[in-house]
């Protein structure tokens, strides 16, 4: 792996530019959020490696840690590649500061107990397999082969967040209450998942981003059930929803999550190894 | 470099000496992560394709290709990485299962098609490669490697791995 410093790019320096004028390059706005999201909740999956708590646990969710930092690693180097600016995916992973992020918010949030920890993971993979299933179709043929391949991949996440959900919501009465804290928590952060903006309306016109909106009461359809089963309560009311990750303005822990994450790029830059 | 060019079967054949790092007993012909190999005046290209999107082995295989071309006195190798299509376990054929098997490896089974139908599907008991019973439990889908899965066998007792099916 080869470290680069890379240049701020136009439609990322300014987080002010980004919100109040249209992004220059949607495309690379679009597929930026897409590596972001699982840069970003990769780390903080990996945060459990040795802190599992069963092994079988460490490892799955090191493992499912590592899909997602791969699924980064390919989206980042295809935004770098449309972008045209020089930047790979070291640059953009390492040399970008918070504002210059585009994850959702829900994916940033500390990791919290193991309860915390799965319900998110079921929030994000079951929004994730969806998102992947449908832009397996877009036009757009390097982008359709990554949503491929992640899917395949996001079909085993699911699957294990699901049948943990499941699990620790009917489990005992403290499994049950930490998932069910977790479920109220986090349930205003998933809107976000499902909102489209200018970015995603310009891709979309292209046929390349689906319609973010369109898979909200499909999600639904996968959640609701599975937190039915686990005896957990779907959340009444939406909450306020939090958002702003897509533009730039992010919850005070991911600075901290990239402090730790960029250091070693940014201390050696030009580093190889 | 030799003047004549290697033909794409003689290309194979080098490849086919390079083992996975992690499953050291197929190669990565046999795995389906070499996709394609050609040589021109140029130099050799290689097409690989990762298992997984953040298989870690990935480099290694890059560096161990490149040195099993170069024993060949073939040093200008370019790797090519394609995503499409999606890397598959259908790709394993029968003589590198049956070598998955006697390592201790559960050969893949069949890829379940049409995507997500249930979260509580429950799949066929995997037999174990050491005493063959198909009394065996799945303790989890993620195992020592993105691709494997971990199972025990309740005949023999033994713990084994599975390479889950993509």
């Amino acid at each position: 792996m080869t470290q680069k410093p890379g240049a701020p790019s136009a439609s990322l320096a300014s987080p002010a530019a980004a919100r109040s004028a249209p992004a220059a390059n949607p495309l690379f706005e679009y597929v930026v959020r897409l590596g972001d999201d699982r840069l970003v909740l990769g780390h903080r999956l990996a945060e459990w490696c040795g802190h599992g708590p069963i092994l079988e646990e460490d490892i799955a969710l090191a493992n499912i840690a590592l899909d997602l930092t791969g699924q980064a690693a390919a989206l980042l180097a295809l935004a770098g590649e449309i972008e045209g600016a020089g930047r790979d995916e070291d640059a953009l992973a390492y040399f970008r500061d918070e504002t210059q992020f585009r994850n959702a918010l829900i994916t940033e949030l500390p990791k919290g107990d193991f309860g915390f920890t799965i319900v998110r993971q079921f929030f994000f993979d079951a929004y994730s397999y969806l998102l992947w299933e449908a832009l397996a179709g877009a036009k757009h043929a390097k982008l359709a082969a990554l949503a491929a391949k992640s899917l395949k991949e996001d079909t085993y996440h699911l699957r294990h967040s699901g049948e943990w959900v499941r699990k620790l919501g009917d489990g005992t009465a403290e499994s049950h209450a930490r998932a069910q804290a977790a479920v109220d928590a986090l349930w205003r952060f998933t809107a976000e998942l499902f909102e489209s903006d200018a970015v995603d309306l310009a891709v979309a016109k292209d046929g390349i981003a689906v319609d973010h909106g369109a898979l909200a009461e499909r999600w639904r359809a996968i959640v609701e059930p599975v937190l039915r089963e686990a005896t957990l309560t779907v959340p009444a009311a939406p909450g306020a929803a939090a958002t702003g990750g897509r533009r730039g303005r992010h919850t005070e822990h991911l600075g901290h999550l990239l402090a730790e994450m960029q250091i070693v790029a940014r201390s050696h830059p030009g580093a190889a190894w | 470099m030799n003047p004549a060019l290697p033909t794409r079967d003689e290309l194979f054949a080098i490849l086919d000496g390079v083992k996975d790092p992690e499953v050291p007993v197929i190669s990565v012909v046999e795995l389906g992560i070499v996709r394609d190999a050609r040589a021109d005046a140029a130099g050799v290209t290689v097409t690989i394709t990762p298992t997984y999107s953040g298989c870690p082995a990935m480099h290694t295989i890059e560096q161990d290709i490149r040195a099993a071309l170069a024993e060949r006195g073939l040093s200008r190798v370019t790797i090519e990485t394609v995503h499409a299509p999606a890397w598959t376990t259908e790709w394993i054929g029968p003589a590198a299962r049956e070598k998955l098997r006697a390592f201790g490896i559960a050969p893949p089974g069949a890829v379940e098609q049409g995507g997500l139908v249930t979260l509580t599907r429950r799949r066929a008991p995997v037999a174990c490669p050491y005493c063959g019973s198909r009394d065996t439990e799945l303790r989890s889908e993620f195992g020592s490697t993105a691709c494997k899965a971990i199972h025990v066998c309740r005949a023999c007792r033994q713990p084994f791995d599975e390479f889950k099916p993509l």
